[in-house]
C-alpha cells in the first residue's frame, strides 16, 4: 500500500468531542476517539456510564438523542446485538443473507467459517443459544464490514460457550480483518480479545490501554492479573 | 436437622404403603381432564341421531323438519338435475371474488397504517366506524347506489371482510418487535426489503386469523345478500324453497352452507400451519 493512502485512510472510526444527551441529561461529554483499521478495541464501563449510547452513536442507531460534535464511521459496518436477533420467519441462510443479492454462495461459506455448515435450512428455534449468535455473526461479517460493533455479544451465553466463541471471534477477526469495538463489562472478555481497551465513565473516557500480551492470553499468565486488577480498580471494583 | 428430615420421610413412605388412596382423601379435580376421543363430533353425531329417532318415530312433523333421508333424497335430486351445481357455483364466485378483494384491500390499508403515523390517522378512524356498523346494515344504502346486481353483493362482502383483515393485520404488525426494525436499519434494508422480509412475514400471523374471520363472514354476508334479491346463488335457492314449503331444500342448503364454513375453516388453518411452520420448536 502507498503510504499516503496509509495516512489518509488510517483510522476507521474518527469521533471528535462527541456528545450525546437524552432528555436534557448528558450521557456523552465530549468524546474523542480513532479506531484504526483492523483495531480490535474493547469499550469496558459499568451499567449506566454510556457505553450503549457511544455504541448507537456509532451504529447511528440514535435516532432519539440529542448531540453534536465529529463523526466519522464508515458506511460499511455491522452490529452485532446481545440477543442474535435473528428473523425467526427466514431460515438460517436467508438471515444470513438478509437484504444482499446473489450471495447465497458466500453466504454457505460464511457459515460454514462459523462452524455451522449443513443448518443453513435450519429454523432459528431449532438452534441453541450459542449457535444462534455464530448466525448473528456470519450475518455481520458475510457483508465484510470496515467496522464491526458489538454490544455484549456473549453476554447471554453459558461460560463454556462464551470460550468458544471467543476463539471464534479471534480466528473470524485475524481472517477478515474489520476494524472492532467491542461493548462489554466482563474485564476477562475485553483482555483476552482486544489489542486496547478503554474504560468509559460518566460519558467520558478514563483509561486507554494498550494490550501488549503476549500470547496465550490466559488468567495464568501474571500480566494478565496485573492488567484485570487494574481495569477493575478502573471500574470502581478492588480485585484481591 | 437431619432427625427431623428423617421423620418427615416417614409418614410419606406409609402414605405410601396404604395405596390406593381412598376416594375421599383424593385431591378434587378442577380442570377438565384429558380429552375424549373424537369428542368434537361427539355432539353433532347426537344431534342428528336424535334427529333421526325422532323422525322414525314420528315424532317430528315432516312440514317443521323434514327427515334426514328425504333431505338426503333432496340431495340426489338437486345433483342429479344440476342445480346445486349451478346455484352453489354463483354462490362461490361470488364469495370467492368479494373475499379476494376485500383481502387486498384491507391487507394493503393495514400496511399503510401501520408504516406511516399520517396514514394510520387517516385510515384507522374511519375502519373503526365501519366496524361500528354491521355489514347488513349497509345493505339498502348499497342497493340505491349500486343497484341489485352483482357488484352489490360483492362490495357488501368485500365491505364485510375488510375489517377482520385490516384489524388483525395492523395489530400483529404494530406488535412487530422493535428490535427488528433496529436490525434492518443496521442492515441498511431498502424500505421494499424490509416489508417483505420483515413486516409481512412477521404480521403473517395476525394476518391469518383475519383471514378465518374474513372467511366466515363472507359466507354470512353471501346468505344474506342472496336471500335479499337474487335470482340464482345457494340463498335463492332456500329462499325458492321457503315458498313453496320445502323444508329438505332448505335443510340441504343450510348443510351445504356449514360445510363450506367448516372447509374454509379447514382450509385457512392448514395453510396457517404450512406457513408458520418456522414456529413449530424441536419438541414438536
Amino acid at each position: 500500500m502507498a503510504p499516503h493512502a496509509v495516512a489518509v485512510n488510517r483510522f476507521t472510526v474518527q469521533t471528535q468531542d462527541l456528545h450525546r444527551g437524552f432528555n436534557g441529561r448528558t450521557i456523552l461529554a465530549g468524546l474523542n476517539l480513532h479506531i484504526a483499521r483492523g483495531e480490535f478495541v474493547a469499550l469496558l464501563g459499568r451499567s449506566g456510564s454510556g457505553k450503549s449510547t457511544f455504541l448507537k452513536a456509532l451504529a447511528e442507531l440514535d435516532h432519539d438523542v440529542t448531540g453534536s460534535g465529529r463523526l466519522d464511521v464508515p458506511e460499511n459496518k455491522a452490529v452485532v446485538f446481545q440477543d442474535a436477533r435473528l428473523l425467526p420467519w427466514r431460515t438460517v441462510l436467508q438471515n444470513v443473507t438478509l437484504g444482499l443479492r446473489d450471495a447465497e454462495d458466500a453466504g454457505r461459506r460464511m457459515l460454514q467459517e462459523v462452524g455451522l455448515a449443513g443448518r443453513e435450512h435450519s429454523w432459528p428455534v431449532e438452534l441453541s443459544g450459542g449457535e444462534q449468535q455464530r448466525v448473528a455473526l456470519a450475518r455481520s461479517l458475510v457483508r465484510e464490514p470496515e467496522l464491526l460493533l458489538a454490544d455484549e455479544p456473549f453476554g447471554a451465553l453459558d461460560a463454556l460457550t462464551r470460550i468458544r466463541m471467543h476463539v471464534l471471534l479471534k480466528e473470524l477477526c485475524a481472517r477478515h480483518r474489520p476494524a472492532v469495538l467491542l461493548v462489554t463489562h466482563d474485564v476477562d472478555e475485553a483482555i483476552t480479545l482486544a489489542d486496547r481497551v478503554l474504560v468509559l465513565e460518566e460519558g467520558a473516557f478514563v483509561e486507554d490501554l494498550q494490550i501488549a500480551l503476549s500470547a496465550p492470553r490466559a488468567p495464568d499468565n501474571p500480566r494478565f492479573g496485573q492488567l484485570r486488577r487494574h481495569l477493575l480498580g478502573k471500574l470502581g471494583v478492588s480485585a484481591h | 436437622m437431619t432427625l427431623i428430615a428423617t421423620d418427615d420421610f416417614k409418614p410419606t413412605a406409609a402414605a405410601a404403603a396404604l395405596q390406593p388412596r381412598s376416594r375421599s382423601s383424593a385431591r378434587v379435580r378442577l380442570g377438565p381432564g384429558p380429552a375424549i376421543p373424537f369428542g368434537m363430533q361427539l355432539g353433532s353425531i347426537a344431534l342428528v341421531a336424535l334427529w333421526t329417532l325422532g323422525s322414525a318415530l314420528g315424532l317430528i312433523d315432516p312440514r317443521i323438519l323434514s327427515a334426514p333421508w328425504t333431505v338426503l333424497d333432496a340431495f340426489r335430486q338437486l345433483i342429479a338435475d344440476g342445480r346445486l351445481q349451478e346455484h352453489f357455483g354463483i354462490s362461490a364466485w361470488r364469495a370467492g371474488t368479494g373475499l379476494v378483494i376485500g383481502v387486498a384491500i384491507g391487507t394493503v390499508l393495514a400496511v399503510i397504517a401501520g408504516l406511516s403515523r399520517l396514514g394510520e390517522a387517516l385510515i384507522d378512524g374511519p375502519i373503526q366506524i365501519k366496524r361500528a356498523v354491521p355489514t347488513l346494515a349497509l345493505i339498502p344504502l348499497l342497493m340505491l347506489w349500486f343497484g341489485i346486481g352483482e357488484q352489490m353483493k360483492i362490495i357488501t362482502i368485500v365491505l364485510a371482510v375488510i375489517v377482520p383483515i385490516y384489524i388483525h393485520t395492523h395489530n400483529a404488525l404494530r406488535s412487530i418487535d422493535n428490535r427488528y426494525v433496529e436490525l434492518s436499519e443496521t442492515l441498511n434494508l431498502s424500505r421494499w426489503t424490509f416489508i417483505r422480509q420483515v413486516v409481512l412475514p412477521g404480521a403473517l400471523p395476525g394476518f391469518l386469523l383475519g383471514l378465518r374471520f374474513a372467511v366466515t363472514l363472507c359466507w354470512v354476508s353471501l346468505v344474506v345478500v342472496e336471500q335479499v334479491n337474487a335470482t340464482s346463488g345457494l340463498g335463492y335457492m332456500i329462499n325458492l324453497a321457503r315458498t313453496y314449503g320445502q323444508t329438505e331444500i332448505i335443510i340441504a342448503g343450510i348443510v351445504v352452507y356449514a360445510v363450506l364454513g367448516l372447509a374454509s375453516d379447514a382450509a385457512v388453518r392448514f395453510a396457517e400451519r404450512r406457513a408458520l411452520s418456522w414456529r413449530r420448536t424441536l419438541s414438536q
